[in-house]
């Protein structure tokens, strides 16, 4: 019999924190077979973000950081420009990379910082417990907009990869999902090329990645990917935003 | 020969960090301290060091972080309305126990207040300044040389303890110029191996850096161990003292209003009055013992500041009524003249 799945040397042999159909598991995963695929665990420094994913220093088996909410970039920033042979990835939720984070995320892509960003986009505050988003879509019940989001009062969802491909610093922007076997397998690559972007030298890359929060959708594992097949990928389109790599 | 050279404090501080080899500097402009961003952004270049100039003071404080938990030497420097935005990132250093060196020069409050120099910044610069039970380690240089000096004595006290340390001056001594000896001699610290930090975990197993701690008791042990520190750093306590032997009636006075001070001390040593001083160095930890044992024969005291009284409370508790402690300041950028204060221990005595 072939064994044709493995262990990554990048996850430590743990169990996670994550809710049952929570999306975390399989992007940190998806992170982890990247970062042994290229060799680089030994030279990685991640950063971990304010949000359900705090505790991925305790799933990644490499060097990772806890940052302040929103701050990842900047201490990205930090870390790459006085160890620039290193790989300095963040990783963060929408909360934290475009409501909070947004001057860090803008500036750090207009810079041109030579880092990786994994964009966890499920358009919800998960660890606070299901408040309204920056990319909460219109209509979306959470806690703060308990009658839907309406763009009147709380604005539209922020479409991040659009957002950021104008600026002259960034090289490569994807959306993708980790909705089923053949979007995963994509994400996959998206998130090797975005490392592999970094390790050439050629500046900011970040994946967005579309992944589903049961929990505070208040669905099942198998409606919420549902959810983001019928709600999320219309108004936010998965595909290569920009690639000048 | 000494290597004399004329120049500002600000430049002064610049010039400091980098024979201490800082290697990287994040600043945002804000007046008083803009000739410090301005210079570090050649000179770090010239050095192949790093230089940016961050979208925002929180930036700069969180890229700080990111360089020091590598291990590099790192400072941001501002003036008090952006060292206010930097106290979340203080806080985080803090608690993941990063070293670290921030500036204030600071100017008048609150709110944007104005740009001349003021002293009243030093409740949020000695208290901790941002959320949590935590200190940083505060150095108040009164001159040029002592600027240079300190800042070089600062990375090495940041490096020895694993803590933030603050370096407060005012708008008064970033602008003012005087000579510095560059190569005066400065304090060395012995060290502890950087044996902690993030660089990728070539040789070693992986590394987490941290300040949030959920499990149960977990975050009460982490603040007593913190608490430990900060009382250790008691024994690097700097403080000067001029004529307390003899002396009727001590001026107590950091930064500026100590270079004031020590004025007002000389012209009122002129027409008799017998007047000491104790000018706290470092205003965390405070030189309690200093103070404690001039009570012995002095009972009088006047705290002297650049603010509505803030340095004059931790006097008053290290006092604790063995002596008559009095407070003469003014805030806003008003700066006391050595007659003002000389008329004060007139009126006093």
């Amino acid at each position: 019999m072939k064994k044709i799945l493995f262990k990554t040397e990048a996850l430590k042999d743990t169990v996670m924190s994550y809710c049952p159909g929570c999306g975390h598991g399989v992007i940190h995963r998806l992170v982890a077979e990247t970062i042994d695929e290229l060799g680089i665990r030994e030279k990685t420094i991640g950063i971990a973000p304010v949000g359900c994913a705090v505790f991925a220093y305790d799933y990644w088996n490499f060097d990772v950081t806890e940052a302040a909410h929103g701050r990842p970039p900047a201490v990205a920033t930090g870390i790459k420009r006085v160890l620039p042979d290193r790989v300095v990835f963040t990783y963060q939720g929408d909360g934290d990379l475009i409501a909070i984070g947004t001057a860090e995320t803008i500036h750090a892509a207009n810079r041109g910082e030579n880092i990786t960003v994994i964009f966890v986009n499920n358009c919800v505050y998960g660890m606070t417990g299901g408040q309204m988003a920056p990319t909460t879509l219109i209509g979306q019940k959470t806690t703060t907009t308990p009658f839907g989001r309406d763009e009147k009062i709380a604005g539209y969802p922020i479409r991040v990869c659009e957002l950021l491909s104008s600026l002259g610093g960034v090289t490569y922007l994807e959306r993708v999902a980790v909705t089923d076997a053949k979007n995963i397998i994509k994400a996959k690559r998206a998130i090797k090329k975005a490392f592999q972007v970094q390790l050439d030298k050629k500046g900011f890359s970040l994946v967005e990645v579309l992944s589903s929060c049961p929990t505070d959708w208040g669905l099942n594992p198998q409606e919420a990917i549902e959810y983001i097949e019928k709600n999320m990928i219309p108004y936010f389109p998965l595909g290569v935003v920009k690639d000048k790599s | 020969m000494a290597k004399r050279v004329l120049m500002k404090g600000n430049i002064a501080i610049g010039e400091g960090a980098i024979k201490a080899n800082c290697k990287a500097y994040f600043g945002y402009p804000i007046t008083p301290q803009n000739d410090l961003t301005a210079h570090m952004s050649k000179r770090m270049v010239e050095l192949d060091r790093v230089f940016i100039q961050s979208e925002s003071e929180i930036a700069a404080i969180n890229m700080v972080f990111g360089a020091a938990l590598t291990g590099a030497r790192a400072m941001t420097s501002s003036s008090s309305p952006g060292i206010s935005l930097k106290q979340e990132g203080i806080s985080y250093m803090a608690g993941c126990e990063l070293p670290g060196v921030i500036l204030n020069v600071q100017r008048g409050g609150p709110g944007l207040g104005n740009i001349s120099g003021a002293q009243g910044d030093y409740f949020q610069a000695t208290r901790g300044g941002g959320h949590g039970d935590y200190r940083t380690l505060v150095l108040a240089p009164d001159s040029v040389q002592e600027m240079y000096d300190l800042v070089q004595e600062a990375f090495d006290l940041a490096d020895k303890y694993r803590n933030p340390v603050v370096i407060l001056i005012d708008g008064v001594l970033g602008q003012m110029m005087e000579p510095v000896d560059l190569e005066h001699d400065v304090k060395k610290y012995k060290l502890p191996p950087k044996d902690w930090i993030l660089d990728g975990c070539k040789t070693r197993e992986p590394r987490s850096i941290q300040s949030l701690y959920m499990k149960e008791g977990a975050l009460e042990e982490h603040n007593w161990k913190l608490h430990e520190k900060y009382k250790k750093m008691k024994q690097d306590i700097k403080c000067e003292t001029q004529h307390v032997d003899d002396a009727e009636i001590v001026l107590v006075a950091f930064g500026i209003s100590a270079r004031v001070c020590k004025s007002a001390m000389q012209l009122a040593r002129k027409e008799g009055i017998k007047v000491g001083l104790i000018r706290p160095i470092t205003l965390f930890p405070f030189p309690e013992e200093e103070i404690l044992k001039a009570t012995e024969h002095v009972k009088k005291f006047l705290v002297v500041e650049m603010n509505l009284g803030q340095m004059v409370e931790d006097v008053k508790l290290i006092i604790n009524s063995k002596a008559d402690v009095h407070f003469y300041g003014r805030p806003g950028g008003g700066l006391s003249s050595q007659e003002e204060i000389v008329n004060e221990i007139s009126r006093i005595l």
